[in-house]
């Protein structure tokens, strides 16, 4: 392989340009990003960031003097992926990332990176913000100053993250989320509800189990509307409700997309010399049966070697297994740690501390197996319980 | 020089933070080394002595940085910055830290007190 495009230049694409050169790729390598920073860290964005404890500078990803001999094109969207003259399915040249200035990028292999987008609501309504990039956070940052009530929608980290944030500048906090508890997708409903009781300590309001109706305002946002009528007062809104795979600069091309970039358990997807890691690919999970998008920063950080090594021996390697997905948050001062995949119906127990303390390591079990370990400022009973995550329980 | 627990606190494989300003971290090797380095990540706040200890190697809890630490080198990212180390001294069945002179690599946001 002499030449490789990585499409994305966020962890996850920088991650595996480091990953091609440390196995030994020597060819040319060229990273197009859509956005003009370099490659920055997003999980301080709803953090030290936002609070101002960390700069832009803070935020680099590569460190002083690293060089990874490589032709960055930042600032530029891919829009399509093809083959120079294509005589059919797969048949043709090399491949080539086409990009939103017109010009295009030829390479023998192609890394997707490209991330996600958040989900939105408002309509475009001054005051409503999504937290995915350093502008987002700037924008959101220079709302907040002076803001009176803050209204989430969606009771994820990343909402769960600006809350506190927000209560330490004094502002009115009121949580908004569908599910019957918060972090109900991540952390199942038991423990999510048992997390409920941290914010409401620190004098959030957190309504579940409602859905939002609509946002009201004559062109800024002045109010959240509720399904069930009530109306929530609103001087900022932050919507935390996800985001959806970056792939739409995918369509038309013969990459096979489901909830992402379908790929195999090594990163590869339906087309030969094509991977995909990060943010917008759905890798097959083996243990799980299913294809499975995990959004969080170690998998965007650990796999793209994995994705390096599919790619660099045409498909020949075989993968390592899956470690156990991983995601941290901090809220109030707590450190909050999940490793693993938890489904509705597993067996959960408290091991460590308790849940009335705030300090507390919880296990998941489904099956006979560990399948996820919680910890709520426990960082160093995590970091052992988390090895035992896949193993049988009992199994030491 | 700091003294930090009696050597039978320590058993091997374990770590103890000292919370002096920056905190310090002694870990208890395997092998039965005794080393020290500055408890706080590079990276970002995470404590190291709650990290994983494998042979002369800390992995911090927060994002699995790697800290070799007899030299406090980075093996893995995303640090990106050496963690200060210290002298580990032992007398009378006695830990003791000889705090370094050098200047601390403290994670963005994260001060001592005295600066």
């Amino acid at each position: 392989m002499k030449s490789v495009a990585i499409v994305g230049a966020s962890l996850a694409g920088l991650s595996a340009a480091r990953a091609l050169r440390a196995q030994g790729f020597t060819g040319r390598l060229t990273i197009v990003g859509a956005e003009t920073h370099r490659p920055y860290d997003r999980p301080p964005l709803s953090k030290e960031f936002l609070t101002g404890r960390m700069t832009t500078a803070d935020l680099a990803l590569e460190g002083d003097g690293e060089d990874l001999d490589a032709q960055w094109r930042l600032g530029v969207a891919a829009t399509g992926l093809d083959r120079v003259g294509a005589t059919g399915p797969g048949r043709g040249g090399p491949l080539r990332v086409r990009l939103a200035d017109g010009s295009a990028v030829e390479a023998d292999g192609v890394v997707i990176a490209t991330g996600a987008v958040a989900r939105t609501l408002g309509g475009g309504l001054a005051g409503v913000h999504t937290l995915r990039t350093i502008e987002d956070a700037a924008a959101l940052r220079a709302d907040l100053d002076g803001a009176r009530r803050l209204v989430v929608i969606g009771a994820g980290f990343i909402g769960a993250e600006v809350a506190c944030v927000a209560r330490s500048l004094g502002i009115e906090v009121t949580i908004v989320e569908a599910a019957a508890a918060p972090f109900a997708r991540a952390l199942g409903p038991e423990m999510g509800a048992a997390l409920a009781g941290l914010h409401e300590d620190h004098g959030v309001r957190l309504i579940c189990g409602a859905a939002v109706r609509t946002l009201t305002g004559d062109g800024r946002v002045d109010g959240v509307l509720l399904e069930d009528g009530r109306r929530l007062d609103a001087d900022v809104v932050l919507v935390g409700i996800g985001a959806r795979p970056a792939v739409d600069w995918l369509d038309g091309s013969e990459v096979k997309i489901g909830d992402g970039v379908l790929c195999d358990s090594g990163g590869a997807t339906s087309v030969p010399g094509v991977v995909a890691v990060g943010d917008c690919a759905a890798w097959f999970d083996p243990a799980l049966g299913v294809h499975l998008r995990v959004e969080h920063w170690t998998g965007a950080a650990r796999r793209p070697a994995t994705a390096a090594r599919t790619l660099l021996s045409g498909g020949a390697a075989v993968p390592e297994p899956l470690a156990p997905p991983y995601l941290w948050s901090d809220q109030y001062g707590m450190r909050i740690q999940f490793a693993g995949h938890t489904m509705p119906g597993d067996e959960v127990s408290v091991e460590e501390g308790d849940l009335a303390s705030r300090s507390f390591l919880a296990v998941y079990r489904r099956e006979g197996r560990t399948v996820a370990v919680l910890g709520v400022d426990q960082p160093r009973s995590f970091t052992r319980w988390r090895r035992r995550v896949n193993e049988p329980v009992g199994a030491r | 020089m700091i003294p930090a627990c009696p050597l039978s606190a320590l058993p091997r494989g374990e770590a103890l933070r000292i919370e002096t300003d920056p905190p310090i971290a002694v870990f208890h090797t395997e092998d039965g080394e005794l080393y020290a380095v500055d408890d706080t990540c590079t990276h970002q706040d995470a404590s190291l002595a709650d990290g994983w200890l494998e042979g002369c190697e800390v992995e911090c809890p927060l994002h699995a940085s790697r800290f070799d630490l007899r030299t406090g080198e980075v093996d893995a990212p995303p640090a990106k910055l050496p963690v200060r180390t210290h002298q580990v001294v032992v007398r009378d069945e006695t830990i003791y830290v000889v705090p370094s002179d050098l200047p601390p690599n403290l994670p963005p946001g994260v001060r001592t007190g005295s600066a």
